[in-house]
């Protein structure tokens, strides 16, 4: 363990590296928090089902590439808009019922049982092999190769943020993203004032649905995938909207990129076998603090 | 719902026919000791969950802790010149009759007692967050151990570990064996738990799950009520742990002993299916699930997952609150409506 | 109402018992199999179900088993194990107790085999395993455990002798790195690496244990661009092939030789869709259709790899090789014996001394075979050559890795 922080001391092109990267990546994870935060901020549901989505969408794209020889990058606005029309069937098949239940058990549930059922159908539909798309971009060299960066995740980290700033434009100026926001805060007052909540919450569902496509495209360029694997991307999801809290956008960005490049630099230094777990003790630990905290003031966490 | 009497009675026709099954039908004797094992961890994950309205995902924690304890102890309290294995997962011992009982005893109690202290030092962190937060910080204990414990040279890290092998002298085969233990310690965790639910404790744990704030207010220490509450559901869990360590044979950190999809996630589905918050529900859903997961497997090998995933969303969607809640609604309905002394 | 829906649910568990007891065909013998279709390992599963299909269609084709003067075909029973232990194990029981089977062939992968060897032994079946590779099923004691393939820490040996012959400097200046999942056969493929670094003097300077659900592995690789090993060692199964590629491709970590297992499982050799950044890779298997074994059913490898491609579409990976080898082994044990008495079938799998197109075929006391080498292959444009040991070479090791 020694070792490897004097390595990383006396060599800083490696701490470069592995933050880097970790930012890069990061970026994709949390768009895809992005995605739940806003149905959990707006609906008050969690949905288990979130990682599958993912998957989901990288199946698309690699389906798309290898089938009908479509470049990944360019299957993303049809992957975007695939997964926004399963999310409507989803919404008005499932989440529907779901809505008003004080329970978040059931929501748990139903979501859960919606991702066992993607699972199973995806291993039936694409194979329970491990597929991944590669692009092909080639890589950037810096500082005389000392520092690499491959173009894939250049240009993943870009459409993530081009995204979530397209969304963030979206929330803020159009009329569904204000009709979306007016809802998160007071549902009553906007049914009163004329907007339709059934729309609003179809149209969050799938955005959120399109959010996971596209971050799925990213996730089988950048990775590998396979049917059994959304958990990863459903945990670490849950993981940064908790770490960062509901609706905080920028905390959101910060926690998703912070959590995979301090991953990074942890498997670095400890060996691969514990970097999960630290970070889910870390995230313990925050949260116990912030309860701590908060019972101080006599409040708890909410 | 029902008389008492009548309740009774279905028990003790219950536990007779359960008593004699395993003879009349010996080749499912291993199934029917899983759906013990089931009611186990049903029962318990709805004392915290159904009673007291904390769901948590992280109970698989003390099922593998009591696994791996018991696993440990067995392994290591009679037998000497283990340093002949080159490494710790490949350690298989055999021990006599005595010994083999003895040690199954007391690394199923140590195990059991290591898994209340963890519940208390864990619970007294984590237990202070409500709702949604405590839901998800659960949802990586199981994961978390898995990997902890891959790392564990001693508990045979990645490779695991196996039990040791049952005595073939001794006048009770293996399967029946394990059969009578879980129906005993089923029979036991549901007449206790029965009993807390009616106790001020459980009334305690109804008022948390019903308005935690207002308990809080009329003077009950919620945080100490909870901590109590999942130091008695890991106790239970962890003998099963220890059990199904035995029944199994062969402990893997990330597949058995902290396994979300084989059993972390189905105690959380039977209790809410059958009905959570009633002592019945969690015994109801565990055998009508179990029983459905083993038949779907059989008949429609290949698609008994989709069929699962399947049943749980129609539940959910027509039977939100579990099956026993459907039909208390229903009876509740017809009571007011017809007899004069139903609520109107 | 609740008492219906007890009496139901007792009925329904009744109903099933009946209904599953076979009938038993009169001149077939029974085998039961557990493998696995779906999860995680139904790729492999599949092969193996392949494998022990084509072995049993060559088998009876040929006359069957003859036991007592009579000729007897040879039947598999499937069940799916979702590619779960504890599913395997009870499904072993089912095969023995409510099927009724003679015999067992072995489920794919180790930690499988585990859960069900106990099963068998219990129960005195012999079961005859092609993908269980794991070490430490064989130092249990099992007396009713065969497996035709070789054991786990045989996989990657060879290419820590190949590094020592290759690197052109002291053992002892070797440095080998190490990324290796933690499941309990990847882990016993690191144990036999160990144990021959170990041998030759070597030093290991990366040892990572990879978590199982992994989906990254940017912080070993950094530390392979940091420490630059001479051999670097993956195993993790297909996910930790593909990623591994991928990743050194795209993190620019190189090294002189890179060993890895789950080659084919992982596709690599897929030119469309890896194009050429595995090529020189060395891929452990246990068999390759180009190896010079021969035997009675099936002929040479290569003949067998034909009729597999012919029949099933593609090139037959180890995986489907060996299980139709496990076949062959328990056809030809029952015909010894010249009974299907479990004991003596096992004790004739014990004396087994056998020739097939898979390799030589003979158990140890422990059950493991000891008569065939575990083979390296290297992967270059699309194309396996096998490189080692020295005397089934096919071609040169290229090295170092260009």
């Amino acid at each position: 363990m020694i070792t490897y922080i004097q390595i990383l001391i006396s060599s800083p092109e490696f701490l470069a590296q592995l933050i880097i990267n970790g930012l890069l990546v990061g970026a994709i994870f949390a768009l895809i928090a992005y995605g739940l935060a806003l149905i959990w901020g707006v609906m008050d549901i969690i949905n288990f089902a979130q990682g599958e989505m993912v998957i989901f969408g990288g199946y698309l794209t690699y389906t798309l590439f290898y089938q009908f020889g479509i470049h990944p990058i360019l299957t993303i606005p049809i992957v975007a808009i695939a997964l926004y029309i399963f999310g409507l069937l989803i919404y008005k098949s499932v989440i529907n019922r779901l809505l008003g239940e004080k329970d978040i058990f059931i929501t748990i549930l139903a979501t859960f049982g919606l991702a066992i059922l993607m699972q199973q159908l995806m291993q039936a539909i694409f194979g329970p092999d491990v597929v991944t798309a590669n692009p092909e971009l080639g890589m950037l060299f810096l500082f005389d190769g000392q520092l690499i960066i491959s173009n894939v995740q250049l240009v993943s980290f870009f459409i993530a943020v081009f995204v979530g700033v397209a969304m963030f434009i979206l929330m803020k100026y159009s009329r569904m993203g204000q009709a979306i926001r007016a809802t998160a805060q007071n549902p009553r007052a906007s049914r009163i004032l004329g907007i339709n909540i059934e729309k609003v919450y179809a149209n969050t569902f799938a955005i959120n649905a399109a959010l996971c496509g596209i971050g799925g495209s990213l996730v089988v360029m950048v990775w590998t995938i396979h049917p059994f694997i959304g958990l990863v991307y459903t945990f670490r999801s849950f993981m940064i909207v908790i770490l960062a809290g509901l609706g905080n956008f920028l905390g959101i960005i910060f926690a998703g990129m912070g959590i995979s490049s301090l991953e990074n630099v942890t498997g670095f230094i400890i060996g691969a076998e514990f970097q999960a777990a630290v970070i889910f003790c870390l995230l313990v630990i925050i949260l116990v603090t912030r309860s701590i905290r908060a019972r101080k003031r006599r409040e708890y966490i909410q | 719902m029902m008389k008492e009497n009548k309740q009774n009675t279905l028990i003790w026709l219950g536990l007779a026919i359960s008593a004699i099954v395993p003879l009349l039908l010996p080749n499912h004797i291993t199934v029917l000791t899983y759906i013990w094992v089931m009611i186990i961890l049903a029962l318990t994950w709805d004392m915290l969950g159904g009673q007291t309205g904390y769901t948590s995902f992280g109970n698989i924690l003390f099922f593998g802790v009591g696994m791996y304890v018991c696993a440990v102890v067995q392994r290591d309290m009679f037998s000497s010149g283990l340093e002949r294995f080159e490494r710790v997962s490949e350690i298989v011992v055999n021990l006599s009759v005595s010994e083999y009982f003895i040690s199954l005893a007391i690394g199923t109690i140590s195990g059991a007692i290591v898994a209340v202290i963890l519940a208390i030092i864990l619970g007294s962190g984590i237990l202070g967050m409500r709702g949604h937060y405590f839901a998800i910080c659960t949802l990586g204990l199981g994961h978390a151990a898995a990997e902890i414990t891959s790392g564990i040279e001693y508990l045979g890290a990645g490779s695991g570990m196996v039990a040791p092998l049952y005595p073939s002298e001794f006048l009770m085969g293996k399967e029946v064996f394990y059969y009578y233990s879980f129906l005993l310690v089923a029979v036991a965790t549901f007449f206790l738990f029965k009993k807390i639910y009616k106790s001020q404790f459980g009334l305690a744990l109804n008022a948390i799950r019903d308005n935690e704030n207002k308990a809080e207010s009329m003077g009950i220490h919620t945080t100490q009520y909870k901590i109590a509450g999942w130091s008695i559901s890991a106790f239970f869990l962890a003998i099963a742990g220890a059990g199904v360590g035995n029944v199994i044979g062969f402990i893997d950190p990330v597949e058995i002993a902290f396994s979300g999809p084989t059993f972390g996630v189905w105690m959380i589905v039977m209790a809410i299916l059958g009905g959570k918050g009633t002592i019945w529900g969690p015994v109801l859903g565990a055998i009508i699930l179990y029983s459905a997961k083993e038949t779907f497997w059989t008949y429609l090998l290949g698609w008994d997952k989709v069929a699962l995933g399947l049943l749980i969303l129609i539940v959910v969607v027509y039977f939100p609150k579990g099956i026993l809640g459907y039909f208390k609604d229903k009876k509740q309905l017809s009571d007011s409506v017809l007899s004069p002394k139903g609520e109107g | 109402m609740f008492k219906k829906i007890l009496s139901a649910a007792v009925t329904m568990l009744a109903l099933s018992g009946l209904m599953l007891s076979p009938m038993a065909m009169a001149d077939t013998i029974k085998l039961g199999a557990a493998v696995s279709l779906s999860g995680k390992y139904s790729t492999a599963g599949n092969h193996t179900q392949k494998g022990y299909d084509l072995g049993l269609k060559y088998v009876n084709s040929l006359g069957g088993v003859v036991v007592d003067g009579k000729s007897y075909n040879l039947e598999v029973i499937y069940y799916d194990d979702e590619s779960t232990p504890a599913r395997g194990a009870s499904l072993a029981e089912r095969l023995i107790l409510r099927d009724k089977v003679n015999f067992i062939l072995g489920p794919y992968s180790s930690g499988l085999t585990k859960a069900i060897a106990p099963v068998t032994e219990e129960h005195g079946v012999p079961m005859v395993e092609a993908n269980g590779a794991s070490r430490s099923l064989f130092n249990q004691g099992y007396k009713y455990m065969f497996a035709v393939l070789s054991t786990s820490e045989q996989y990657l040996q060879e290419a820590v002798n190949q590094i020592a012959i290759k690197a052109g400097k002291p053992a002892s200046e070797i440095t080998v790195a190490l990324a290796i999942e933690n499941d309990p056969f990847s882990q016993d493929i690191r144990a036999g690496v160990l144990d021959d670094v170990k041998r030759h003097g070597m030093k290991v300077v990366i040892d990572d244990k990879l978590p199982r659900d992994l989906s990254d592995m940017t912080s070993t690789l950094v530390k392979v661009k940091a420490l630059k090993p001479d051999l670097l060692v993956v195993s993790g199964h297909s996910k930790g092939a593909a990623l591994s590629v991928r990743q050194m491709n795209d993190l620019g970590a190189s090294v002189n030789m890179l060993a890895m297992t789950h080659c084919e499982s992982a596709k690599l050799h897929d030119t469309e869709k890896f194009g050429t950044l595995p090529n020189h890779a060395l891929c452990a298997a246990q068999w390759s259709p180009s190896v010079s074994s021969t035997g009675a059913v099936f002929g040479s490898a290569k003949n067998y790899s034909k009729i597999f491609e012919d029949t099933y579409g593609y090139v037959p990976p180890y995986q489907a090789a060996e299980s139709t080898a496990a076949v062959i082994v328990m056809a030809d044990a029952i015909t010894r014996a010249n009974s299907v008495d479990k004991d003596a079938v096992r004790d004739a799998l014990a004396a087994t001394d056998l020739s097939t197109f898979y390799g030589q075929i003979k158990f140890s006391e422990a059950g493991n075979n000891i008569a065939k080498p575990m083979i390296l292959r290297q992967l270059i444009d699309g194309k396996y050559y096998v490189v080692a040991p020295a005397n089934v070479a096919e071609a040169e090791l290229v090295y170092p890795r260009p």
